[in-house]
């Protein structure tokens, strides 16, 4: 089983991705330069977090770009899991694998720090390990992470259940005070129609160890890994 | 050449003679800006030279000291610390946003020119006070510059502090330091040797940003520099990081012989220092350095600030490995010269020579000046503190609150999450305890880091305020469960042609020079700005210092918040009667005065060691230095902090509101298990270190008894609310 | 050759934070009647097409490939010639 983590120019939570597949869970993981045209074998895609192109323009505008993003938007769709986070979840809605946009956070400022997301969708690959309702404490930290669809879309991605993540307190509840951003709906992470392709603005890469004080961000690769093992549901 | 001219370039006539005798001539106007940007105080220290000679500077683990881009500690294991602080206090005055941006990517290139990957940012800003609006926006922008530069390029800001005080008003202090890690045999040196080396410069094409940046920061500022906009430089973070990572590629290849980065002076000094460290001279074509702006004249060129750009040095020959790697990058990479071993640097303009100096005559031979000092008149007035007109005030818990919501102690939660602390995932204690600590990934060590300065004692006793500036870092590292190691230090003073100033410059350094020597920590980087000050009023002497500790082992890891019910609830040192500068006396009764703190050094270092033996041994829960707001604010912290309650019992007579407030120092607030007392005890006797048992960890207020009586009883949410909402609420 | 000025501005139908707090200002420093703001961005661009209609088309092209984002985003632009 191989992951690929993609390293655009500016990316910068690649080194942290790396680490926690390679070392944390002892994967066989491989950066992939944004350069590439042909792609290796990889089981799963990585898109991280980071200023890609600076962020400048808009969130992932320059980098959705990038050569390998043509051979990521095969391999997602030949059915094979892709994450994207943060950055990589805004490159993934400007090469249009996820519905969406995003604004500036409605406080207009860069935001650190631990939220509480509430898992909606426990079927995809990423989140095959995690309860139905499950609350996660995960970090985040972006300044343009205000989710933002239509309302058409948004109606035809609820039925699909394709809202994988709100925002929400300790309890599990998903009220205004919880949303850090401003996300519609308190949106924190969705999927595509087909459930291969995840994008979350949290970074669970950020708390898989005990000396970070935090493991809830384990769950997420977790399962993929287990989904690639074509395993049963468990730990 | 008339007297004017020398005069625009910020030199004077004395100076002036001295380069007609250096070459032998009269320079010609390209020569001359060379001599006035190199010979500013900014870049040849040549006013504080003779005092900072006094810093102890060397010690077993010193791999790097002063006189480099960044100063290099040991941590074993192969293993090393760089680190360095820097001011962009005039830069930020101006235009903060990017004033703050640029002095972080500035501090960040020292630090990958050493050869080390920077792994994190502190900053240490002040500020006036928060009723005024140009203070606010002064504030909001510089925090706002730091987070978009440090977030962007992907190295945490994890630590650092915050004052605001009326005397930086018009003068708020920017100081940047950044943290890297290296092994011993990657160090890179700014140094240029070997005749017919490749000089090239990388990075960022050159515009006519920060034209006169240099010694822009070597005068006071005027109503002028308000409209002197052009002097600032605009950051580029996402270039910044791409030449971090391609610089660090291209070290790999071992092809590079030297490197340095063009901060202030651009060119100009980054050629004639490499050149001047390597005992050689460079002779360079500026035609041949890629421009961002049409119409630019050699000395444009020569003197520009454009930011991220650095120096290479390269062995002859493998000059396409270094394009190699900068194309993959996208970015530039320009042979513009070569190394000779005339000891000049020649400029040209193509076929033309345009200047040509001794290099050393640059770097090295600025004019060194002894300024006169002298006892400044305003401490007889200061100095004095009428206690017994002030009264005991009657609402101690309201006391405690107001002390809570000093934006000087208050949470500074509003600042720091608009950093990434967490990216590259070894953020082990986040901004907010005592000292921030990164794990080293592959060892199984952290660092500890901290800034720390409380300029108020400097006003009143600059020797104690600098030895107490260090002595609290150190405290705060202690805190952490490190072992403090090496300092950096970032100096920001008014005129020091002014006699006052210059003795509190003087007695700053020679008091932080002591403490540094007791505690074990030599200085090995920093930075002077002096010329802190405007018309009508200088800042208060800011030494600021910023430290590294090691944490042999991420167990010993320690925070401040109390952990659990029934812990005892321990103070180490002891408490004093002082009120002398305290944050209470400002808040409370308006009043900067009095003396600043004792401080026994020996006792600190007795202190501290006690302190750290415990936190090894395993038996320490919490730990929290006393400082600003004394022993309440303290204990208020570690019951927020732990989000848990305490009951303490002071069995002292002092006077209530100075025991509770006053800032003695060499005062650490620990917690243990009850049943590892008596080992606490015996440890602290035997290093001679007096140690009381205040109480315990309880319930969810904090109670405080004074000899028997009940005088304080809050809520630890109340406290909760207060501390942390306090800079957010005057925010908006 | 052709400038074109491309202006990009957040969709009617979206919150502008950042132009409600500038509005909010302006309303605060007295400049009354000020009804709304929003803000977007300038993006100048130099050209070396032949005709205006070639210009243009490959000016709206960028638009809705790269410069605009047509979820949040809607983009207007002015094309001059400046000279051969």
């Amino acid at each position: 089983m191989k992951f690929g983590v993609v390293v655009f120019p500016g990316s910068n939570c690649d080194i942290d991705c790396y680490h926690a597949l390679r070392d944390v869970l002892d994967q066989d993981t491989e950066y992939i330069w944004h350069m590439t045209k042909h792609l290796g074998f990889y089981d799963c895609i990585v898109l991280p977090g980071g200023f890609s192109y600076g962020s400048y323009l808009r969130g992932g505008a320059i980098a959705r770009f990038s050569p390998v993003m043509d051979r990521v938007v095969e391999f997602a769709q030949s059915g094979k899991p892709v994450i994207g986070i943060s950055n990589g979840f805004q490159v993934l809605t400007e090469a249009g694998l996820l519905p969406g946009a995003f604004l500036r956070n409605n406080s207009m400022k860069f935001v650190c720090e631990n939220v509480y997301i509430r898992t909606e969708n426990a079927s995809t690959p990423f989140t095959k390990l995690c309860g139905e309702g499950q609350v996660l404490k995960i970090p985040i930290a972006h300044g343009d992470g205000n989710y933002y669809v239509d309302d058409r879309t948004l109606k035809d991605m609820e039925q699909n259940n394709q809202v994988v993540f709100r925002y929400c307190d300790a309890e599990g509840e998903a009220t205004a005070e919880s949303n850090p951003n401003g996300s519609l709906q308190n949106i924190a992470g969705i999927c595509n129609r087909e459930g291969n392709v995840v994008g979350m603005m949290p970074h669970p890469e950020r708390c898989m160890e005990e000396i970070l004080g935090n493991r809830d961000g384990t769950v997420i690769f977790k399962s993929v890994i287990n989904y690639l093992k074509g395993g049963a549901v468990n730990d | 050449m008339t007297k004017k001219t020398y005069e625009r370039v910020g030199l004077t006539s004395g100076e002036y003679d001295r380069i007609v005798e250096i070459l032998g001539r009269e320079p010609n106007e390209l020569e001359l800006n060379l001599y006035g940007v190199m010979w500013s105080e900014h870049c040849s220290y040549k006013n504080s030279k003779p005092v900072l000679r006094i810093f102890p500077t060397s010690g077993e683990r010193v791999l790097q000291g002063p006189g480099e881009n960044a100063g290099i500690i040991d941590i074993g294991d192969g293993l090393a610390v760089v680190m360095k602080i820097e001011s962009h206090n005039h830069p930020s005055a101006v235009e903060p946003y990017q004033g703050a941006a640029t002095g972080a990517g500035g501090i960040i290139r020292d630090i990958f020119t050493m050869g080390a990957r920077p792994i994190a940012l502190l900053n240490s800003l002040r500020f006036g006070e928060l009723s005024n609006d140009r203070t606010k926006y002064l504030f909001e922008n510089a925090v706002a510059g730091i987070g978009d530069y440090g977030n962007c390029i992907g190295i945490p800001t994890v630590g650092g502090e915050i004052y605001f005080n009326d005397c930086y008003r018009g003068n708020p202090l920017v100081n940047a330091m950044c943290v890297g890690i290296i092994r011993h045999g990657d160090i890179k040196r700014g140094t240029a040797s070997g005749a017919g080396n490749a000089v090239m410069i990388v990075g960022a094409s050159t515009g006519r940003d920060g034209i006169g940046g240099a010694s822009f920061a070597s005068v006071e500022l005027s109503e002028e520099s308000q409209e002197n906009r052009s002097a600032v430089q605009v950051g580029d973070p996402f270039m910044e990081k791409l030449l971090l990572e391609a610089c660090l590629e291209l070290f790999e290849t071992g092809c590079v012989v030297g490197v340095q980065d063009l901060g202030a002076a651009g060119l100009t000094s980054a050629c004639s220092e490499t050149a001047s460290r390597g005992s050689s001279g460079m002779n360079i074509d500026v035609s041949l350095v890629p421009r961002r702006e049409t119409g630019m004249i050699p000395v444009e060129v020569m003197i520009s600030e454009s930011q991220e750009r650095m120096l290479v040095i390269v062995e002859k020959g493998r000059e396409e490995e270094v394009t190699g790697v900068f194309k993959k990058w996208g970015l530039n990479s320009s042979v513009i010269g070569r190394v000779t071993d005339d000891g000049m640097l020649t400029i040209r303009d193509g076929d033309e020579v345009v200047g040509r100096v001794p290099a050393k005559s640059l770097a090295e031979d600025a004019p060194v000046y002894y300024r006169e000092y002298e006892k400044p008149a305003y401490l007889q007035q200061v100095g004095v503190l009428d206690e017994e007109s002030l009264e005991v005030p009657k609402d101690l818990n309201g006391v405690l609150v107001g002390l809570l919501k000093s934006p000087n102690i208050a949470c500074k939660e509003w600042v720091y999450r608009q950093y990434d602390y967490m990216v590259r995932t070894c953020t082990a204690v986040a901004p907010g305890s005592d000292a921030a600590v990164v794990r080293i990934r592959g060892t199984n060590k952290a660092i500890a880091l901290t800034t720390d300065c409380n300029s108020r004692y400097c006003y009143l006793d600059p020797a104690t305020g600098g030895a107490i500036a260090v002595a609290e870092a150190a405290r705060n590292l202690i805190c952490s469960g490190a072992q403090p190691l090496a300092v950096t230090d970032c100096l920001n003073f008014g005129n020091p042609e002014k006699p006052g100033v210059f003795w509190q410059f003087r007695q700053a350094v020679s008091g932080m020079s002591e403490a540094c020597r007791v505690l074990g920590t030599p200085v090995i980087s920093g930075n002077v700005s002096f010329y802190n000050e405007t018309d009508t009023n200088a800042i208060f002497p800011t030494p600021v210092v910023g430290m590294v500790g090691l944490v042999e082992d991420t167990s010993h890891i320690t925070t401040q918040g109390f952990k659990e019910e029934g812990d005892a609830v321990l103070l180490l040192g002891e408490n004093t009667q002082e009120a002398g500068g305290s944050e209470y006396l400002k808040v409370v009764h308006g009043l900067e005065q009095g003396s600043a703190p004792r401080l026994d050094l020996d006792k600190e270092k007795r202190v501290q060691d006690c302190c750290l033996e415990l936190i090894r041994a395993g038996v320490v829960k919490s730990a929290h230095d006393c400082s600003e707001g004394g022993i309440a604010v303290a204990l208020a912290e570690c019951c927020i902090s732990g989000g848990i309650g305490a009951e303490i019992e002071f069995e002292s007579r002092c006077r209530k509101d100075f025991l509770l407030f006053g800032e003695g120092q060499s005062r650490i607030v620990i917690t243990a298990c009850q049943s590892d007392l008596e080992r606490i005890k015996d440890t602290a006797a035997r290093l001679d270190v007096p140690c009381t048992v205040l109480g315990r960890v309880k319930g969810k207020e904090l109670v405080i008894d004074i000899a028997g009586q009940r005088e304080m009883e809050i809520a630890v949410e109340d406290m909760g609310t207060s501390w942390r909402e306090a800079i957010g609420c005057i925010m908006g | 050759m052709f400038n074109a000025k491309v202006y990009i501005t957040l969709k009617k139908s979206i919150a502008d934070p950042q132009g409600n707090a500038m509005k909010e200002a302006l309303l605060a420093m007295k400049y009354d009647g000020v009804k709304d703001v929003r803000m977007g961005k300038l993006i100048e661009i130099k050209l070396e097409n032949k005709n205006a209609a070639e210009a243009e088309k490959r000016v709206r092209d960028m638009c809705e490939t790269l410069l605009a984002n047509t979820v949040i985003e809607d983009y207007t632009y002015d094309i001059l010639e400046v000279g051969p």
